[in-house]
């Protein structure tokens, strides 16, 4: 027992936690790495989410494509839709202040949800998970669900292989010279609209992946999106936007924040993560790893 | 018309050698949002020139540079680069065409490494020099090629925005302010590296506030004020001119 | 950056403040005659949200700040309004006031935790902090979770008019709108509202003027998040019924989309934007076809070709016609 909590319960809702934390964290990356190049919040971020999740469920039930094609193909779906999003769409707000593209954004996850709410009604799709995740693992302090256990591991591969490209790769080096400068680097001769289109697609591609994953845990539902986005966005206002090790880290510390909140005060576990963002306000407005504007 | 060549003093060589301009901007008008800040600018620079824009402050020397380059999109008349226009192009193939710019503020990105910084714009043309042979004339940055770009000094950050354009093989480079801020040793650097650009037969398009740094490498001379070439005259010229330059620049 | 340059036409109104009556009696009259032909549930509705509108606007249009959590105001005066009518059986206008007291607090608490910030910064914290408020109202006992506050009577404002007659409730909220329309415009046209015209257009430089912008800017913020409790209190007084749907995100979102349809930043705009969203909402609420939809592919048109909203449209059509 620990404080007076039996230890498979507390290491069964951590673990609960920490799968919370892997979207949170997986989210709030494509978030931050949109925001930093665009300077635009992508509102649909939460509907990118459900369209890579509903992507996986219609992939199985129209195409018979199982999870692991899913897992390559859904992300690839939501990212194409997002680059035309952007080189059709939100490309003319740049110049504009950046609010306008929080209101376009907020009003394309209006649009994809209700249309999604439209065919599939607001209960969920179930979506089993692929038969070599299926059962769970001993591991002696608790009973490990495999599927879980997967998904902690698959987002933090996914979450640190991102930062490494970003942080260490030459093409990374263009999404971070861009992000300080994007006119300079186009006079140094690199196609920086293209970068951007390719970078919104990425971030939507990111939310798309998390879909896929949630799938078998949550329920595909056209709401999943939006009870999601608004948590992450205050993840993403506690980490503070200008770093992407950041946002990772913040996901997967308010993720088990929480978690052990669900343990000791039940009734808060819902607004924790806002409490803290509003105590983050209080103390250090830029955010625990941002840098003061 | 103001800025186009005078007749040339009789006996003194044609500029260029009788070869083409390499650069040529004719009536060249630029507006910042609603205000007009170019107001029809004329200039040459020929192959293998080092040309120099001069003036006080604020009459437009760095916004002709951006105007040449497009990175000022709202503006009018033609600028030929190569005999070829490049009014219509957008910004991400101006360099293409061989032509390139290195900002006031230098412009080296926080965010990377010295040696990232250096490797960030892409070659556009052969001729460039290597990696190695940058690092062979510029040791210290070598020496600090992992530290992130904006740790340097003030003059060895100048440095590495100019090595990284010579990696890239452009033929003819917007220089905007190199010596501002810089200490006399370092400008004195600044200077040698530009002598030597030079020998290697690129054309520079200077825009300098120091008169007297300017006048050592300069092989020509542009006058600017409110947005328009008020006078134009080689290197050769300079002693005639100082008295009214200096009244000019306000010195 | 922080504020949101406004499309529409800037200046507040430039018509003499004769003309501002004779404005002023056209619209009394017209709202005296507007229920023979309207239905006037739907044209008290359509009050409510002009108000809740206004009320937005005076925070966006004009001082510069998008809150994207109004929604707790809104729908927080109304439990509270519906709760003192049900459990502690005041009379309306006592109600009302309790509403509005509590969007003022609620203002000054959310308001003063997200002017720490700027911009994208400040609409996120609105919303978060707007969304743990609805979370709170979804546990809270007293607002009846998912079935709301009903069953009550509307009452008689001071004891005396009874407000469960259609004709006196509709007279009541008509004259409280325009009140609160006239309001705003005062606070717009007074030194304040030159200063918050001056924050939202550049605050470094307001500033270095020596004001203290922030005080300000929650000023602003409270009064508009009172007038937003009243828009609020008055709704849950027609429908009798407060429900979660009043604090939801989505409920915020509307507001801002009344906002841009109409007009950013000017006066007329948040009532002619309601009065749009209400008639679309009503119209697809009979066709079966998703409102969600047609809202989302209207904020998208807004805000990709339509930002001056239709009153700033026809300001602009009415300049450039002048010139």
């Amino acid at each position: 027992m620990i404080f007076g909590v039996p230890l498979p319960a507390l290491m069964g809702q951590l673990l609960i936690g920490l799968i919370n934390g892997s979207f949170y964290a997986l989210l709030s990356l494509g978030l931050a790495v949109i925001f930093g190049l665009l300077r635009v919040i992508n509102f649909a971020h939460g509907a990118f989410y459900m369209l890579g999740a509903f992507a996986a469920w219609m992939l199985l039930a129209y195409a018979g494509i199982g999870y692991w094609g899913a897992l390559i193909l859904a992300p690839l779906i939501v990212g194409i839709v997002g680059m035309a999003i952007e080189r059709l769409m939100l490309r003319r707000l740049y110049g504009l202040d950046h609010l306008y593209g929080l209101l376009f954004t907020f009003g394309l996850a209006l649009l994809l949800e209700g249309t999604f709410r439209h065919f599939f009604g607001t209960s969920g799709q179930p979506y089993t998970a692929p038969e070599a995740l299926r059962g769970a693992t001993n591991l002696g302090f608790m009973v490990l669900p495999n599927y879980r256990g997967w998904v902690v591991v698959a987002s933090l591969v996914i979450c640190l292989g991102t930062w490494a490209v970003i942080e260490k790769t030459s093409i990374g080096a263009y999404l971070r010279a861009a992000t300080e400068n994007a006119t300079l680097v186009q006079a140094f001769g690199v196609n920086v609209p293209v970068l951007l289109t390719v970078t919104y697609g990425f971030g939507c591609a990111l939310a798309g992946i998390a879909g896929v994953l949630a799938a078998p845990v949550f329920q595909v539902s056209p709401l999943m999106g939006s009870n999601l986005i608004i948590i992450v966005f205050a993840v993403v206002v506690i980490g503070g936007m200008g770093s992407i090790l950041g946002a990772i880290v913040t996901g997967y510390m308010l993720g088990i924040i929480e978690g052990l909140c669900k343990v000791f005060y039940p009734e808060a576990a819902n607004i924790v993560v806002f409490v803290i963002m509003a105590i983050v306000l209080l103390l250090r407005p830029a955010g625990l790893f941002g840098k003061e504007t | 018309m103001a800025g186009t060549d005078p007749v040339p003093a009789a006996g003194a060589a044609p500029r260029g050698g009788g070869a083409a301009a390499q650069l040529k901007v004719r009536n060249l008008e630029a507006w910042y949002g609603e205000s007009h800040a170019l107001h029809g600018v004329d200039l040459d620079v020929f192959p293998g020139e080092t040309v120099t824009l001069l003036g006080r402050n604020g009459v437009g020397k760095t916004t002709t540079l951006r105007a040449i380059m497009g990175i000022i999109r709202k503006r009018k008349g033609d600028v030929e680069f190569e005999q070829r226009s490049i009014m219509r192009l957008p910004l991400h193939r101006v360099a293409r065409t061989g032509l390139g710019f290195v900002p006031e503020e230098r412009g080296i990105f926080a965010s990377l490494t010295v040696e990232e910084n250096l490797l960030l714009p892409p070659v556009v043309a052969k001729g460039g020099m290597s990696l190695e042979e940058i690092y062979n004339i510029f040791p210290n940055l070598l020496e600090r090629r992992t530290s992130p770009g904006t740790k340097l000094s003030g003059g060895e950050q100048q440095m590495l925005a100019i090595a990284r354009i010579l990696r890239t093989g452009v033929r003819m480079i917007l220089l905007d302010e190199p010596t501002e801020g810089l200490a006399p040793v370092i400008v004195e650097r600044i200077g040698e590296m530009l002598k030597v650009l030079k020998l290697h037969g690129l054309s520079v398009l200077l825009v300098e506030q120091n008169f007297r740094f300017a006048a050592r490498i300069a092989d020509h001379f542009y006058v600017m004020d409110h947005g328009k070439m008020i006078d134009s005259f080689s290197v050769s010229e300079l002693p005639a001119r100082t008295e009214a330059l200096n009244t000019a620049l306000g010195v | 950056m922080s504020a949101i340059p406004t499309e529409a036409a800037d200046m507040p109104s430039r018509r003499s403040p004769r003309s501002g009556f004779i404005l002023l009696a056209l619209v009394a009259a017209a709202l005296l005659v507007a229920p023979m032909w309207v239905y006037p549930i739907f044209m008290m509705k359509l009050l409510c949200f002009a108000l809740f509108a206004a009320a937005f606007n005076l925070l966006l249009g004009y001082t510069g700040l998008l809150s994207f959590g109004h929604a707790a105001f809104f729908g927080g005066a109304a439990y509270v309004t519906a709760h003192a009518m049900k459990v502690w059986q005041v009379t309306p206008e006592v109600a009302i006031l309790a509403g509005v007291g509590a969007a003022i607090v609620l203002g000054l608490i959310i308001g003063a935790i997200a002017i720490r910030r700027q911009g994208i910064y400040f609409a996120m914290i609105t919303l978060a902090l707007a969304q743990m408020f609805y979370f709170f109202c979804l546990q809270v006992p007293f607002t009846n979770g998912e079935d709301g506050i009903q069953g009550f009577s509307r009452g008689k404002l001071f004891g005396l008019i009874d407000l469960n007659d259609t004709m006196n409730l509709y007279y009541f909220i008509a004259v409280m709108t325009v009140l609160s329309l006239m309001l705003i415009w005062r606070i717009v046209h007074s030194p304040f509202g030159q200063i918050l015209k001056a924050i939202r257009e550049n605050e470094p430089r307001t500033i270095s003027l020596g004001y203290s912008v922030q005080r300000y800017k929650l000023a602003a913020f409270v009064m508009s998040a009172g007038l937003a409790g009243l828009a609020g209190s008055l709704k849950a007084l027609l429908f009798q019924f407060a429900t979660l749907t009043d604090v939801a995100w989505n409920m915020s979102g509307e507001v801002i989309l009344m906002a841009l349809l109409g007009g950013i930043g000017t006066m007329a705009g948040p009532v002619v934007g309601a009065g749009i969203l209400v008639g679309l909402q009503n119209f697809f609420a009979t066709s079966g076809f998703p409102v969600t939809i047609v809202l989302g592919a209207t904020f998208m048109i807004c805000v990709l070709l339509f930002r001056r909203g239709v009153v700033g449209e026809v300001r602009h059509w009415l300049d450039n016609r002048k010139a």
